[in-house]
């Protein structure tokens, strides 16, 4: 995450036009460190989580491991266990364990996610850079069937698919994909449409620039930014969305572990004080929240520029409710 | 005149979104494999058995055949039979005597909701963006931002593990017959109602003071600061009344957004309302079912975004001419 919102792929190729301005610096806030790490910590764990966790996440727990020495019951209950050194995380409602399968749905949850969102982009910028340089015709037709797909609540969207074809994750994926893609086509033509009218793309032109060299060179370097710091926020929506379907039952099937999913099996220990619905639920809102810290709170806000404060006022001047959709 | 132009003109866009919408729930229902045949007649299915119950349902005519019939008798309320049943007996089941009662339901909830978290939620939003940079203010913010990172489940999860199972203040379920009145019904939409308060009024919260600062840093604020006019009567006069407009359309939009978060509120309830009846037909792939709840809710979500729409064209005058 941290990488992509420093945007160095694009800003190397920003600093080498002769008449760039200075390369925005990314200042963090203390909050915003504080999210940095947080987030580092979770993209860690997608990689090294399988293999430092303690359990294979479709283990269910031997009762051997639970019985208390001294103890004459030889079959002891492993489901709802509290921590202890056996399962330092407890153990959920078959009897696994908390930790191992939090570290494993890790890799499941981030990486759909991430891909979705990734997918997402390369329709959403692909699509929306098209129409906003490709003339009438193409843009009105895409803007209004993208207008229709905006205006479906996108779980609904979601609920529709998946009765039909069922839930796998590759389906899962690009259904996310496209639903978010959409919301990522109206701010990438949006922020392209302002881009293409200004001097030094008229300039561009008049030199004789190709339609290519002028997307490439002048335009995405540009949208770039913006387009970073909204990849942060949809990445987050992504993540609650995936985790909502998976809670309704509907997301990554059991049983491979994925948070969303490890919340609603778990439920039922709840009135227990059992800690296996919590901690996968506090996994997500750690993630969501340090995205939300980096790139909400700390960097320096432009005047009438693009971050998430002015999207929102961009959002409550008759925008639709795209910015949350993943919440829904 | 322009202004019935611009209302016309939403309004066929509206229908149009209606239309568009009903072929994309259709096309992701119909023509996918592992029709209605298949699914009643489950494993004792023969090809002469298929073929028969196919021909006696209709699902043998080419698609856009069964689009247009799908659509008419939706547009006289004949709604079809749930036909694969979201439950045993239910087979065969008129899909509007199904939905009626949860439809109830879901309303009873919606109004509830709507009713505690947007007077509220306006009020707080309104004095963060009164207030900006105090105490008041930067708890709002942080509260928001924290509550609208985390899903719903999250936030349900911890109201029940709170006030439910610690406190046990309130029952975990939220079982509602249809008969309860008075205090009974109170109870019942508690929990679900305030769930969705707390994820509602977070965004209605954020938007409100956005949109109120929003206007504050318009240069008719900057001339009436410049001309001394107090800092109370600057936001009651100029900035609250050119806000009224953009607030109404934050709270139509996000009555909107209710649509979907009553999906997960339901379900972690066991609510019996809508969206718990449509997310039971996915799970047994009740087709016409699932097909009936989607364009209810997506109707209801396209009407609030068109009265969202209407509310800035009747606020903003320049909106009335379109560029």
């Amino acid at each position: 995450m941290a990488e992509s919102i420093e945007g160095t792929g694009t800003a190397t190729a920003f600093e080498e036009l002769p008449d760039a301005p200075p390369r925005r610096r990314l200042r963090l806030s203390w909050s915003g460190k504080l999210g940095a790490c947080v987030v580092a910590f979770w993209m860690a764990i997608v990689f090294i989580g399988p293999s430092i966790s303690p359990y294979h996440e479709a283990d269910i727990l031997d009762e051997a491991l639970f019985i208390v020495p001294g103890s004459d019951n030889p079959y002891p209950e492993t489901d709802y266990q509290p921590p202890s050194s056996i399962a330092w995380l407890g153990t959920d409602y078959l009897g696994r364990d908390t930790l191992s399968r939090t570290l494993f749905g890790a890799r499941t949850t981030i990486g759909i996610s991430l891909a979705s969102t990734l997918l997402a982009y390369l329709a959403g910028v692909t699509l929306g850079i098209a129409a906003a340089v490709g003339g009438n015709v193409m843009d009105s037709v895409l803007s209004r069937f993208n207008d229709a797909i905006l205006s479906i609540p996108s779980i609904m969207l979601a609920l529709v698919v998946i009765a039909a074809v069922g839930s796998t994750i590759p389906i899962l994926i690009v259904l996310t994909g496209l639903i978010y893609a959409s919301t990522v086509f109206r701010i990438a033509r949006s922020l392209g449409l302002d881009v293409k009218v200004s001097d030094f793309v008229e300039a561009a032109r008049v030199r004789g620039e190709g339609l290519w060299w002028i997307v490439t060179r002048e335009i995405l370097p540009n949208v770039a930014m913006p387009m970073a710091t909204d990849f942060g926020l949809r990445f987050v929506y992504v993540i609650l969305f995936i985790s909502s379907l998976s809670f309704l039952g509907l997301g990554v099937q059991p049983p491979q572990s994925d948070w969303g999913s490890m919340v609603r099996e778990n439920l039922s220990g709840l009135p227990y004080g059992a800690v296996a619905p919590l901690v996968p639920a506090l996994a997500i809102a750690t993630l969501t929240v340090a995205i939300n810290l980096i790139v909400t709170i700390s960097p320096p806000m432009p005047a009438g520029g693009w971050r998430r404060g002015c999207s929102d006022a961009r959002a409550a001047r008759g925008g639709r409710p795209e910015d949350r959709r993943a919440q829904g | 005149m322009t202004l019935l132009h611009a209302i016309l003109r939403r309004t066929a866009f509206g229908i149009a979104t209606l239309f568009v919408v009903s072929v994309l729930i259709f096309i992701g229902t119909s023509i996918l494999p592992g029709d209605v045949a298949n699914i009643i007649l489950g494993q004792m299915a023969t090809p002469e058995s298929l073929a028969a119950l196919r021909a006696k349902l209709g699902l043998d005519e080419p698609a856009h055949v069964r689009y247009f019939i799908w659509l008419s008798d939706l547009l006289t309320g004949d709604l079809g039979f749930s036909k694969a049943g979201a439950g045993a007996g239910t087979i065969g089941t008129p899909i509007s005597e199904m939905l009626m009662p949860r439809l109830a339901n879901t309303l009873k909830l919606a109004t509830a909701v709507a009713v505690v978290a947007v007077p509220f939620a306006v009020t707080v939003g309104l004095l963060a963006a009164m207030y900006p940079g105090t105490r008041l203010d930067r708890a709002v913010t942080f509260t928001t931002l924290g509550l609208i990172s985390v899903p719903e489940f999250l936030v349900a999860t911890l109201l029940v593990l709170v006030l439910a199972v610690q406190l046990g203040w309130l029952p975990a379920t939220a079982y509602i017959s249809g008969q309860e009145t008075g205090w009974k019904l109170v109870r019942a939409l508690a929990m679900p109602a305030l769930t969705l308060v707390v994820v509602a009024s977070s965004q209605i919260m954020r938007m409100t003071r956005a949109t109120v600062l929003n206007v504050m840093s318009s240069p008719y604020i900057e001339m009436a600061i410049l001309k001394g006019v107090p800092r109370k009567r600057i936001i009651l006069r100029h900035a609250l009344l050119n806000a009224v407009g953009p607030i109404a359309n934050v709270i139509a939009l996000n009555l909107a957004y209710l649509v979907s978060g009553v999906v997960i509120v339901e379900t972690v309830f066991a609510y019996p309302g809508l969206a718990k009846l449509m997310i039971d037909a996915v799970q047994t792939r009740d087709l016409p079912l699932v097909q009936a709840c989607a364009m209810i809710f997506c109707a209801t979500y396209i009407v609030l975004i068109f009265v969202a729409d209407l509310v800035s064209i009747l606020s903003n005058p320049r909106l009335r001419h379109p560029k």
